[in-house]
């Protein structure tokens, strides 16, 4: 640690002698506002960094990003870490397919290390409908080139020797998903985005948005901006921005808990999921069992305080699986909003009839895993480059012009 | 010198950690929590969450009491598993079993 060694250097956040990471400059607060910019972000979580990200690395580079709180503050800070490209519709495996390529290479280009790790996925079944479910997925899987098989009960206990297979029918496996620690994510785009040029303003919340022609003011707590294009990538809290312009999003929060134990001596390898109750869990690289569980019955709210419900059903699963993980402690509990959307999937592209301002919401839990295949294409489109078909499948549109109904919902969201 | 006082001793970070952690722009208690892991072991803050508070106003500059407790975590003391699992709290599935999970059974926690 070399405090104090970057002290006036932003324009380079390269790596400096030690191989330590420099000062993103904007963080510090009092950063000044830009009186305008040619595309505002609203929102630093993992989805508006890695479009930030994208955009620099390919010359636009006048962007800012706002926040109203801190790096890791929302869903992004709060989710499991969990990267799989077992998903249920061909367009969802093929991105995961390519976020995971991303993952592998993140802490080569962004120069940060986010404990990437390919342990696998293992979805277990406990029923006839669950296994034909999750044969449908694989069969699909498989011909998008994902390695996922199914496992007999015997063989999942080969894979995770700490299962108890008491009314396991199989297992869906597939050793190429994976989990990673999520705030290096953050850091890694916040970073190597504001040594691109970008401008990162946390503590900075949007109070009004008005379209102009051409653009829109982004007015904050710290000063207007005018920008020429905006992006809206507040996660669950979406819906408020995208207000502001007249556009209603279909979207909704659901509170998820998650929970984490003391560190235990690395013996689980794949993050292993049950579908019955939408129980997981895996070992993170500090050797913590971080999951959750599904606790049915609770509607649409951002309250996320933590609940002894959870914790209760959580490790009632959790000793049914895995009885030896009886003993363990758990340490520490918390909540993140999920993101839903009517159809399982994300809200990308310009809203109808409303231009330059893009949508990056409704990811239902599963936007980190996806944010960096989301940010690159989202990152080409923008630079003129090629405008993939998430941009037109995806719309907020869909909903109201009859599209949605031609394409299948994803029914793999877990938790 | 820094180096050499630790604030939390069960994640062993330094006074030099929430240097090097304001030096790169995360200052706020919570993402000083994030970016140095102080807090997050057995005591979740019990022990360093003043002594941290104290330091970061002296590195920062700011006024102490503008220095807000990062938000406490549930449960309070590290607790078994199967402690919780017994708790009536708990939502039962389909394929729950009807009785009591089998950790109950055993002894004592």
């Amino acid at each position: 640690m070399q405090p104090g060694n970057d002290s006036d250097d932003d324009d380079d956040a390269g790596p400096d002698a030690s191989g330590e990471f420099r000062v993103p400059a904007a963080l510090r607060g009092g950063a000044a506002l830009p009186e305008r910019a040619e595309v505002v972000i609203i929102g630093a979580g993992v989805v508006g960094l890695s479009i930030a990200y994208h955009l620099a690395k390919r010359g636009m580079t006048d962007v800012v990003v706002v926040d109203r709180g801190y790096l890791a503050e929302g869903a992004s800070g709060r989710n499991g870490g969990g990267v799989r490209q077992q998903w249920s519709t061909e367009i969802n495996i093929r991105l995961m397919q390519e976020s995971v390529a991303l993952c592998r290479r993140f802490a080569v280009e962004l120069g940060v290390n986010v404990w990437f790790r390919q342990g696998g996925y293992l979805f277990l079944a406990r029923s006839a409908k669950e296994i034909a479910r999750l044969e449908k997925n694989i069969a699909l899987q498989n011909r998008c080139g994902v390695s996922t098989r199914m496992l007999s009960p015997q063989e999942a206990g080969e894979v995770v020797p700490e299962i108890d297979l008491t009314g396991i029918v199989g297992a869906a496996y597939n050793p190429t998903d994976g989990i990673l620690f999520p705030w290096p994510f953050l850091w890694g785009y916040a970073r190597q985005a504001i040594a691109l040029g970008v401008k990162v303003l946390t503590h900075t919340p949007v109070r009004a948005l008005t379209a102009q022609k051409p653009g829109f003011t982004v007015e904050t707590d710290r000063g207007s901006i005018q920008a020429r294009r905006v992006i809206n990538a507040c996660g669950s809290w979406s819906p408020s921005i995208a207000k502001m312009l007249g556009v209603e999003l279909p979207t909704w929060p659901i509170r998820h808990e998650i929970c984490s134990s003391e560190p235990l001596k690395p013996f689980l390898r794949p993050m292993v999921s049950e579908l019955s109750s939408g129980l997981y869990c895996s070992q993170s690289m500090r050797g913590e069992i971080v999951g959750g569980v599904t606790v049915p019955g609770h509607g649409s709210t951002h309250a996320m305080g933590s609940t002894l419900e959870f914790l209760a059903t959580y490790s009632r699963r959790l000793v049914k699986l895995m009885p030896r993980l009886g003993d363990v402690k758990i340490l520490r509990q918390w909540a993140g909003p999920y993101d839903c959307s009517p159809d399982g999937n994300p809200i990308l592209g310009e809203p109808p009839g409303v231009r330059d301002f893009y949508l990056a919401c409704g990811f239902v839990g599963h936007g980190f895993m996806m944010a960096p295949i989301v940010g690159k294409l989202y990152g080409d489109w923008l630079t003129g480059g090629e405008r993939h078909e998430i941009f037109d499948r995806y719309t907020l549109g869909r909903f109201t012009d009859g599209s949605a109904a031609h394409h299948e919902k994803e029914d793999f969201n877990i938790g | 010198m820094g180096s050499k006082i630790v604030v939390c001793r069960c994640e062993d970070v330094t006074r030099a950690d929430l240097e090097h952690s304001v030096a790169r722009g995360y200052r706020d208690i919570e993402e000083v929590k994030r970016y140095t892991g102080f807090g997050t072991g057995p005591c979740q803050g019990k022990e360093c969450l003043a002594v941290v508070a104290t330091a970061l106003a002296e590195i920062t500059g700011e006024d102490p009491s503008f220095i807000a407790p990062f938000t406490s975590r549930p449960p309070l003391a590290p607790t078994p598993i199967k402690l919780l699992a017994r708790d009536p709290a708990a939502h039962r599935f389909p394929d729950d079993p009807a009785e009591p999970v089998a950790a109950a059974s055993e002894e004592e926690t």
